[in-house]
């Protein structure tokens, strides 16, 4: 038995982590959810609905993928991408709306709201609102908005109502505050979509397992094209559902190394960061007991990151515990290591990735060419960098494309 | 709990004057420690029966614009946690009578440590903790501690608390039961008479607890209406509200013990 399946709890604890902190207006909303998602995942009609949306909307099974360049380029592991960026909507964040919104439909709630960091969620929570004609309306911090202008009217356009947050810093921490605001306010109609794999019971194991269709797809696909194995997985975090959905079915292989990407800002060291594992402590928030950035007294730190899906004070609880566990390595990266493998990826691949997964692909330059030929590594390409498009021009100095090459080169 | 706990012999007093007890909420050092000691040495001679007393948090989920501006501005001045405390006991240095209870998230409790929070409460004055996002479900351990140590845990009933749910959550509250008349943020809507008076007779065939009513009552009006029904009115984001729209501290302290004496009017006038 994979002693990694059986978590959560009943109470949703991942060891010390997790379980449901919220307000009391929400724990029977929250218990009825646990209930009905416990029914769906047994109902083969619900797994089937799921399945055809996955096939025929998203577009999956997405693509495993050799780096071919990438791989020859560092010298070493042979890289492969998991293709989440060419799913509907551009990342991997759909796997889990899918998901969750038909879950909502199944319990007949009609109004969908969501909280966004870099707009991928959002859109993703808009998109399939739109297909199955409930109202959405998405909570995005105002800082957000203005570096993710891109995905803002994406949002509109697929028929969304969004609601800029100004109180806090304006990022994915307070547009949450401000999603279970709405929750707690309309108890009725209203589900909450959780973009990831973090907040109150069942939310973590939930979006968890929705987005496993992307390890249960790679583990068949290298099993496939390389007859073993991979020796390491690798994916980034904010709260991290693109590396939950990697890793989870790897986890009771031995062999399989996980490394977690966290993003380190202007470094751990300088406090400018988002590296919750790294330079954060043990705290409750949006519902979960996990680490967190926080100063001593228990405030909630701000967290910094040149990428937006990244800018989140705190992380998944079953990362928390999986850290302590050993099972799996997070590591940080900065944003100008982030900015360089974006780069690389760009020229190498012809694929413009996420600021976030960017990250990830740091840390693939960091551990690629140390390793032989042999050593299969697959990154989860979570989601493309279309809408980062401001950022880079920005970090790098210029908004004209081949100004701003040049002053990377 | 000891039936002859300063929450308790307060409950009494007010029950056998035959009116509403007024709980007024303020925040822990907003807008600056100074002032918010002195806007809290001031209450109870305002006509605050019992204190509420905010610890501030950042991220306050449950908490509308009034409550979240509040917490800021106390942050902003450098409140803590342990400031908060030493507030309390100074309080008590010139009230010996007054209940005061400690509300907030439960994060910087954490942090603080949990035993050591309990501890430092007690030795300061503190009868009471509300804390918003620290369910039944997960309070055991915390709400075991905070009983030997001869402190209330006030639990939260809403309009979704109902069948097995209120009764679990019911049965080791104490102190008083703190009904949150709608579901929304602290500071939005105003619960209507005929809804909060029906489920108050549901919540009453599980306790004997006294009810205080919180969320949306703003007004003298709103607190006679209401206290018509309940043991007691809590009053905190119209509270809080006066220091937002203060021009200086010294005005934001007076116009706060004005409401209060407002307010205290009203539930003398309640039946």
């Amino acid at each position: 038995m994979n002693p990694y399946s059986m978590q959560p709890d009943v109470n949703g604890f991942f060891g010390q982590f997790g379980g449901s902190f919220v307000a009391e207006t929400l724990m029977p909303l929250i218990q009825e959810l646990q209930t009905c998602y416990a029914k769906a995942q047994d109902d083969p009609d619900f797994q089937a609905q799921l399945a055809y949306f996955q096939r025929d909307y998203v577009g999956r099974p997405s693509p495993l993928y050799r780096a071919d360049r990438l791989t020859e380029h560092f010298g070493g592991a042979t890289i492969y991408f998991k293709r989440e960026e060419l799913n509907h909507t551009g990342a991997h964040k759909i796997n889990n709306c899918i998901g969750q919104v038909l879950l909502a439909q199944r319990m007949g709630k009609t109004r969908i709201i969501a909280e966004t960091g870099a707009g991928m969620h959002g859109v993703a929570t808009a998109a399939v609102a739109a297909r199955l004609g409930m109202q959405c309306v998405v909570y995005m911090g105002k800082t957000d908005m203005e570096r993710q202008q891109p995905n803002v009217f994406r949002m509109q356009l697929l028929g969304a109502e969004i609601i800029p947050v100004s109180s806090g810093t304006g990022t994915l921490k307070d547009a949450m505050n401000e999603a279970l605001r709405d929750w707690v306010t309309n108890i009725d109609d209203t589900f909450y979509v959780i973009g990831t794999v973090a907040g109150p019971h069942p939310y973590p194991a939930m979006v968890r397992d929705f987005q496993s269709v992307i390890g249960r797809e790679t583990r068949e696909q290298i099993l496939d094209q390389e007859g073993r194995l991979p020796d390491s997985l690798v994916a980034c975090i904010g709260g991290g559902s693109n590396a939950m959905g990697l890793f989870h079915p790897f986890l009771a292989d031995d062999g399989v190394q996980m490394i977690g990407v966290e993003a380190g800002g202007h470094g751990v060291e300088s406090g400018k960061h988002a590296a919750s594992l790294s330079g954060g402590t043990p705290g409750v928030l949006h519902g979960n007991r996990t680490y967190l950035l926080q100063d001593e007294d228990g405030q909630i730190t701000d967290a910094h990151s040149i990428s937006a899906g990244l800018d989140y004070p705190g992380i998944g609880p079953e990362h928390a515990w999986l850290h302590e566990q050993g099972r799996v390595d997070y590591v940080s990266i900065t944003d100008q290591e982030a900015m360089e493998a974006f780069q690389l990826c760009c020229r190498q691949e012809g694929i413009i990735p996420a600021l976030e997964t960017a990250h990830a692909l740091a840390e693939v330059a960091r551990r690629a060419p140390t390793l032989p030929k042999d050593h299969l590594m697959v990154v989860n390409l979570s989601g493309r960098g279309d809408k980062d498009m401001a950022s880079v021009a920005e970090y790098l100095g210029g908004s004209n494309p081949s100004h701003a090459a040049e002053m990377a080169s | 709990m000891t039936p002859t706990s300063r929450l308790d012999r307060r409950l009494a007093g007010t029950q056998a004057e035959n009116r509403p007890a007024l709980v007024t909420y303020v925040t822990a050092g907003d807008p600056d420690l100074d002032t918010s000691l002195d806007i809290l040495k001031g209450l109870p001679a305002a006509g605050a029966d019992i204190i509420e007393l905010g610890m501030p948090f950042t991220d306050p989920m449950a908490d509308g614009p009034a409550i979240q501006k509040s917490s800021l501005r106390a942050l902003n001045g450098g409140q803590t946690q342990k400031k908060t405390l030493a507030m309390v006991q100074q309080f008590r240095e010139q009230d010996r009578e007054t209940p005061l209870v400690l509300m907030g998230y439960y994060n910087p409790i954490y942090r603080y440590g949990a035993d050591r929070f309990l501890r430092d409460a007690v030795e300061a004055g503190v009868d009471g903790l509300i804390i918003v996002d620290l369910p039944p479900d997960h309070d055991g351990a915390f709400f075991q501690a905070a009983r030997d140590a001869g402190i209330h845990i006030i639990r939260l009933v809403t309009p979704t608390t109902k069948g097995e749910r209120l009764k679990q959550v019911l049965r080791e509250a104490s102190g008083f039961v703190y009904y949150v008349s709608v579901a929304g943020v602290t500071g939005a809507a105003s619960p209507t008479q005929e809804s909060v008076e029906t489920t108050l007779a549901d919540i009453r065939k599980h306790t004997d607890l006294p009810i205080g009513v919180g969320f949306g009552i703003r007004t003298a009006e709103d607190a006679a209406a209401i206290g018509r029904f309940s043991e007691a009115v809590i009053v905190g984001s119209a509270l809080v509200s006066c220091v937002e729209h203060a021009p200086s501290p010294g005005a934001a302290r007076d116009a706060l013990h004005d409401l209060t004496r407002d307010l205290a009017a009203g539930v003398r006038r309640a039946r």
